[in-house]
């Protein structure tokens, strides 16, 4: 009787409660890592089309270690990670967040929400903006307000500084990530302990060393993992400001040409899904390996023991 | 250090938490800070830290005024309730931040943590971290925490309260003798009534935010200045009832209604008022039970607290409360003869509340 009405718990009923998820990981997740892997053993490309593509096992790989341009493009975007990763995902976030709680806490807020902007922002609205400030004179903000009220010579900034303006557009965006993260986080140190190492004899910038700073360990790798994978892979900003152009194009952009939008309009799907085959790799081991290291430190939380 | 605090007041927005202090603490001296919760005593505490600036008012150490002054420059240590050691750090760590943050050489950090770990027994602790420590051996660290850099003031935030009722009575033997042995000048907040009066030289009872009175535990428990004090000193609490004050050949009586009447003695002679309604105060234990004249009474309710039988019965229209040897093994219903020891009794306005006897 009893059995009925609670409805007698089948023993793998978790399994309905799981579907929908696992559909949705699938069809999203599993299924384009799937079949990028698939496309990226074949010639497939507009000339192939879906009929005529052959296996060809690894040439694609082959190719990629091969070409040219390659290590070319490996370094502008380790370079263009690590600059926005450290100047702007890590650094600046953690500039604005340390200010905005050493300050009232309205104004703070009020300060945090401005830097959002950026990123509520259409990509294509916001970096048109960025445009707008490079672009050359008559129009450019940069030129009006800076460089020809003292006299220097006008120019259009973009090509003057591409990498300096992809890491800029990217970074701005960027910072408010962390900012949100570090911020709640030293928001949560208890009021006591902040108290204590005043009385202790801390400056403030002795209390953001010795207190702050070791309190955001977990929030700062975090973000340094999240954004590393995040950046690596986001190339539409680029896309939209340069195209590629003036030595700006990142791998995933470089995929992105290759496999859906080239200038002599033969898509290599083929090559270009081996190109983020490979960022989707580098991508789940480091995944992985930051999962593993948070779970351990995790296991590692000795027992309380109380003795006397 | 000599520490005063001159009409030192706070506001938060329109809230006045601290409202025009005025104190002064001789050098050595243990002084503590006693109120209900809410009344301002934390925030005096952080403004003479210097964590939070005066509203208005000065605070002078050693006559110097020190309103501007951050904490690092204060020269002070500081206990708090929740112990606020750092989570992240060894107790060695701890016990010697306050070196670190001085810069002070390594071999002279061990030196002072070994000193200062010896003197409150955790020199077994000194790789844990705080997370692995009893409350108790957290509040110790903390302790030693305070007074590694030799604090000119020792300031006590509800120290004792998160530790379990036995830990708490040592170690308030602990940090007096501590206290007393070092003879550094410290303050110690407190809501509880035997922590301050076992444990300072001088005690400032604050309701909210307003000082009522500041002075030695023994003068605090015998003239309370007002009926606030009066109520609020004392375990168990002081009775007080309404009474009539009734001049009757030559001789002074409190009338408690039903005939029920008590006569005052010279030596509580009432200042202001002669007759009319005024409120009446008498410690349990200046009531005694079991003599042979005296007013007779029925009890209501026995309540066995151990060493002493808490007994409520009716006295004219006042329920009064006193306490008799358990070995007379009072019952409810049994009558008894109750002699007040007037000699002891209290006097205050109804409508001022402050004491018809001291001022
Ligand atoms: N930072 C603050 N902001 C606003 N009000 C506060 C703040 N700190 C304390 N108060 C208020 O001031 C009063 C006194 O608080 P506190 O000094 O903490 O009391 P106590 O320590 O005696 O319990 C309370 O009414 C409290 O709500
Ligand atoms: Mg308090």
């Amino acid at each position: 009787m009893t059995e009925k009405t609670t409805g007698g718990g089948g023993k793998y009923d978790w399994f309905w409660f799981l579907l929908p998820a696992l559909i949705l990981v699938v069809i999203f997740f599993f299924l384009p890592i799937i079949i990028t892997f698939f496309i990226s053993g074949t010639n497939m490309s507009t000339a192939t089309g879906f009929q005529n593509w052959k296996w060809i096992g690894l040439k694609n790989y082959q190719r990629i270690s091969s070409h040219p341009e390659t290590l070319e493009h490996l370094w502008l975007t380790v370079k263009y990670v690590a600059f926005t990763l450290v100047f702007f995902n890590l650094g600046m976030s953690l500039v604005i967040a340390l200010l905005t709680t050493h300050i009232s806490r309205g104004v703070g807020f009020l300060f945090r929400a401005v830097w959002l902007l950026p990123r509520i922002t259409p990509v294509v609205v916001y970096v048109m903006m960025w445009r707008f400030i490079a672009a050359d004179a008559p129009y450019g903000i940069l030129n009006q307000i800076i460089i020809k009220p003292l006299g220097l010579k006008t120019a259009n900034w973009l090509p003057m500084a591409p990498f300096l303006f992809i890491v800029l557009v990217n970074g701005f965006i960027g910072a408010s990530f962390g900012m949100i993260l570090f911020s709640s986080a030293i928001e949560s140190i208890p009021k006591d302990l902040m108290m204590a190492s005043l009385v202790d004899g801390s400056s403030y910038l002795q209390r953001i060393r010795y207190l702050i700073i070791p309190h955001l360990r977990w929030p700062l790798l975090f973000v340094t993992t999240f954004q590393t994978l995040s950046l690596m892979t986001s190339f539409e900003q680029i896309l939209v400001l340069t195209d590629g152009a003036y030595n700006t194009e990142v791998w995933a952009l470089w995929a992105y040409h290759k496999a859906l939008s080239t200038y002599s309009g033969n898509l290599q799907w083929g090559f270009g899904t081996a190109l983020a085959a490979i960022l989707v790799t580098i991508g789940i081991v480091m995944a992985v390996i930051y999962m593993r290291y948070f779970k351990f430190e995790e296991l590692v939380q000795e027992p309380k023991i109380e003795t006397q | 250090m000599k520490v005063d605090i001159v009409n030192l007041t706070k506001k938060f927005g329109g809230i006045i938490a601290v409202d025009s202090i005025n104190l002064d603490i001789k050098d050595g001296e243990f002084v503590a800070f006693l109120g209900p919760s809410g009344c301002g005593k934390t925030t005096t505490l952080l403004m003479i830290a210097g964590i939070y600036k005066p509203t208005d008012g000065d605070i002078l150490f050693d006559g110097k005024r020190v309103n501007n002054f951050p904490p690092k420059d204060r020269d002070i240590g500081m206990v708090f309730q929740s112990y606020a050691l750092y989570p992240h750090m060894s107790v060695f760590q701890n016990l010697t931040y306050p070196l670190l943050i001085k810069k002070r050489p390594r071999e002279e950090m061990k030196k002072e943590a070994q000193r200062v770990a010896d003197m409150m027994g955790i020199g077994h602790l000194l790789k844990r971290r705080p997370g692995q420590l009893s409350g108790g051996q957290q509040q110790r660290v903390a302790l030693g925490r305070a007074l590694i850099k030799k604090p000119r003031l020792l300031l006590f935030d509800e120290p004792l309260s998160n530790l379990d009722a036995r830990l708490r009575i040592s170690m308030r033997g602990e940090i007096k003798k501590l206290q007393k042995d070092l003879g550094i000048t410290s303050i110690y907040v407190t809501h509880d009534q035997i922590e301050a009066l076992t444990m300072a030289d001088r005690i400032a009872v604050i309701k909210d935010g307003v000082l009522q009175a500041y002075t030695d535990p023994e003068d605090l428990h015998d003239r309370p200045k007002t009926l606030f004090i009066a109520e609020f000193i004392g375990n168990p609490p002081m009775n007080l009832f309404d009474v009539e004050i009734k001049s009757e050949a030559g001789r002074v009586y409190a009338n408690l209604g039903n005939g029920a009447r008590l006569a005052i003695p010279e030596s509580r002679k009432l200042k202001k008022l002669v007759e009319g309604k005024v409120k009446m105060g008498i410690r349990p234990q200046d009531i005694h039970a079991g003599s042979e004249d005296g007013i007779s009474t029925e009890i209501a309710l026995v309540e066995p607290m151990g060493r002493d039988d808490l007994i409520v019965s009716k006295v004219g229209n006042a329920e009064v409360h006193f306490l008799v040897d358990p070995i007379m093994k009072l019952r409810m219903g049994d009558r008894i003869k109750l002699r007040f020891d007037m000699e002891k009794s209290q006097f205050f306005d109804i409508k001022t509340e402050l004491s018809l006897l001291w001022d």
